[in-house]
Parts: C-alpha cells; structure tokens; sequence
C-alpha cells in the first residue's frame, strides 16, 4: 500500500466535496492511502501573492512542515495548492535566506520545514504512481462510448517543472482510456478557465469559459473532465451566465475525473457525489448505456 | 535616461530570487501577448508593459489594468524564448500597486485579494460566503442577480458552506504571521 499526506484544499471542504469523496473512493480501490494532513491551512490560491510574497511562502511552507513531521508526500487534487505548495518547496530549496526568514516564522507555531518532501497533483498519482493496467483490473464498467474532453487547465502542468510536456501532455488522455472511454481531440485543453478572474473580471472569464465549452461542443465530447475545482466551478457553474452574456445555449456536465473513474470501478452515485452538481450527467450516461445494447 | 534604469530595476527588485533585470531580456517578440487569454481585456498587452517598464513609464505602468487581468495561467511564462517569467512580473506589478496606493479606479482584484488575504489570517481557511462584500457593490444588477442565482443553487445542492471552517491551533498561527507581518494592518 502506498501512502500520501492529503492536502484537500479548503474547496474540497464543501464546494468541491464530489471531488473530495471521489478521490478517497478511487485511490482506496487503487490500494492507495490518503491521510488527510493535520490542522492544514489555506494554500492562499494566488491572492498571497498579489500582496506579501513572504507571507505566502510561510503559509505554504506550514503546511510542508506538518507533511515533513509525517515523512510522507504531500498529495493536492487542486492545481491552484498543488502548484503554490511545488513551487515554494523549490523556492526555499533554493533560497537559504528565504528558507531561514520562513523557518523563523514557523518556529512559533512549533514547526520547521526541511526540504524533504515532495509533492504531487492528484492526477500525477493516477498517472505515476498506478500503471494503466492496475487502474484497469479495477474497472468493472467500463465507460464505452463516452466521449470526454480531458481539460487540464494551467497549474497541473504551468509553470515548467523541469523537462515535461507543457504543450501537448497526454497523461489525461491515459487515464480516460484506461477506464474505457474516449479521450476526444480537444484542442483548448491547456487553456486557462479564467480563475478568479470570475470574481474580478466578470466578462473576461465568461469569454473564456465559453470557448472552452465551444470547444468541447466541437470535439463531439459529452463531458468535460477536470482536475481542478476552481476549473470545474467556472466552467459549470457559470454557464448560465455564458448563455445570458453570449446568447448562447450551453449545459454542458463538467465533472471530475475521479468521479469517472469511479463511475468505471463502480462505485455508487452517491460515493462519488454525483448529483451535487448544477447540470446532470446522467442522460449522457444512460445514452452511452443505450448505444452499447 | 537615468529615470527609464530606474524604474526596471525598480521592478526586478520586486522579483523574488531574479537574478539582473529580466525585462531588459525582452526582444519584443510578442509571443506572450498572442499567448495571453485575456490580452484583449488588458489596456496593454503584456509585451507593451515590459516595453513600457523598459522605457520608464511607471505611472502608466502602475496605473494600468493590464497586471490586474492576469488569471496567473503561466501560459506566456512557459513560452517566453527569454525565460522571462511574466506571471511572477504581473504579481510582483500588483504588490507594487496596492502598495503604492496607486492602482486603477473601480478595479475588483485589489479589495477582493486584501479581503481574502484577512479572511486567512483570521480563521487559517477560506469561508467562500464572507469574501461576497468585497465584490458584490461593484456589479451591476444583472451581474449581482446572477452571483445571487449562483449561490442560491450551490447551497440546495449543498456546496456552500454555512460554518467558516477554522484551523485548531489558532493563536500559533497567529503568531507565525506576525514574524513576517505586523498584524495591525491586517486585523
């Protein structure tokens, strides 16, 4: 059994909970454990950093510490903690003087953070840490004839860690196909869902939002798969919003792709919190049903 | 001239960990401004702002929309032939800005971020609800209606939450970021 610190993230809590119970259903059947870290805090998506750069590294960096204290990797299923966790890890890596200012800082909350951990994105454990062919022995409904769009967005894959694909990865694609649906050709995979732009500024993110639905309209996809929740927010939640703004007529599922898996390896409905969401998957589910008798 | 050094190197010192002057590396390609999603919403693409802070123009630098419309995607930043990381600039434009009190009227990043960066520092996690105030006055009717649609069905379906979460070892943390930042400001 391989074990991970699991960092939820504060989305997971409640926002994005499908996601949450999803991801401890699938790794569970993976033989996988995820202990979620102690008394963890707010990564601070990107706002710390749009005010003190040191107060976002030592929050990330409490949460390293704890994770280090464990002796175990840190495991984030969203991109935005994901990628503010990697990234001040290589900081303080390479900064001896940032490292100390941090450690400073962490000594009063009776922590240190030494650099020994690493970390992960959700989707890399399924891509990384099982092979295709253990993922496989474990379906047991296979999802032929769905067509899903793999979206990976920005911050699983940006910015460059070291020699990887930032272009034209494929890890999603691998995954999809092992649970036996169809990764479409979905050219805006990489680009971005606006973020909190959706807040700041509404009509941009919309805009985007909507040529990412556009573009899955296109690919003949039936769903959207993401690995973010603030991704799975801005694209389905505000579809609405894309329709009223562009007189356009979208509802389009967007759903997470743990809870895909889990439909392939399956796991109830209610497990994998599907039915949480604004616009519901089953139709699609029961027509690709149809199409196999 | 001294003033058009002054202000890039003003900027690479907002940089953390840069090395020189990173957007003195620039040549004008482009390929960040063709690559940015949101270029067109910006007063300026982000290959004008570096030209601009290249040149000294801080006022219209600081003032501009541009950093604020950055959705931190990193896609210029991957694809700079200059290894320019641009996203880092945006962030570092932004703590100038708001440091400076110098940020453009009627803007939402600048209170919405402030807002959650006190929300953090009071109860270590995010409560989605409580941020609301720090955007809502700045929508318009229809925009506000939809916000209100929005989270009226996100609490039926049960993903909203009602209780802000906090972290148990408050006090502590409290006190860690009170060695990087004096709290009075923030409380």
């Amino acid at each position: 059994m391989k074990e991970f610190a699991y960092f939820p993230g504060c989305s997971l809590e409640k926002m994005a909970e499908s996601y949450h119970l999803s991801a401890l259903e699938t790794t569970k059947k993976l033989n996988i454990k995820l202990q979620e870290l102690d008394d963890w805090n707010c990564c601070g998506a990107t706002t710390y950093f749009y005010i003190d750069e040191l107060l976002a590294y030592t929050l990330c960096a409490r949460n390293l510490a704890i994770a280090e204290k464990t002796g175990l990797d840190i495991v984030a299923p969203c991109s935005a903690c994901y990628k503010n966790m990697y990234f001040t890890a290589a900081h303080l890596a390479k900064d001896a003087d940032l490292a100390e200012h941090v450690n400073f800082a962490l000594e009063e909350d009776d922590l240190q953070y030494n650099g020994q951990v690493n970390i992960k994105h959700l989707i890399e454990v399924f891509a990384q840490d099982v092979t295709a062919e253990e993922i496989k022995s474990k379906v047991t409904r296979p999802l032929e004839g769905i067509r899903v769009a793999p979206y990976y967005g920005c911050q699983i894959v940006r910015p460059q860690k070291e020699k990887e694909d930032v272009e034209q990865p494929q890890f999603f694609e691998g995954i999809l196909s092992a649970i036996g649906a169809t990764p479409v050709n979905y050219p805006l995979k990489m680009r971005c869902c606006g973020g909190s732009l959706i807040i700041s500024s509404r009509t941009a993110a919309l805009s985007m939002v909507r040529n990412l639905l556009q573009c899955a309209v296109d690919s003949q996809a039936t769903v959207i798969a993401t690995a973010c929740p603030m991704c799975q927010v801005n694209l389905e939640c505000y579809q609405q919003q894309v329709n009223q703004e562009f007189g356009a007529n979208f509802s389009f599922p967007v759903l997470y792709f743990t809870q895909l898996i889990g439909l392939a390896f399956g796991i109830s409905h209610k497990k994998l919190g599907i039915g949480k969401e604004f616009i519901s998957f089953a139709p699609s589910l029961l027509q690709a049903g149809q199409r196999k008798d | 001239m001294t003033d058009t050094i002054a202000f890039s190197q003003e900027v690479s010192n907002l940089l953390h960990a840069a090395e020189g002057e990173p957007t003195r590396a620039c040549i004008q390609c482009g390929t960040c401004s063709g690559t940015c999603p949101v270029a067109g919403y910006m007063d300026h693409t982000p290959r004008q702002i570096i030209a601009m802070i290249n040149a000294g123009y801080k006022d219209q630098v600081l003032e501009s929309n541009t950093f604020w419309y950055c959705a931190s995607c990193y896609h210029c930043t991957v694809r700079c032939p200059q290894d320019i990381n641009i996203t880092e600039l945006m962030y570092a434009l932004k703590r100038y800005s708001i440091w400076k009190g110098k940020h453009k009227e009627g803007l939402v990043g600048p209170t919405f971020s402030e807002a959650f960066v006190k929300m953090i520092v009071r109860g270590g996690r995010s409560f989605e609800p409580i941020l609301a105030p720090s955007y809502i006055f700045s929508f318009n009717l229809r925009e506000m209606l939809q916000e209100v649609t929005n989270a009226t069905e996100l609490l039926l379906k049960g993903r909203l939450p009602v209780i802000p979460a906090r972290i148990k070892r408050l006090a502590s943390f409290k006190r860690m970021i009170g060695r990087i930042i004096p709290m009075g400001g923030l409380e």
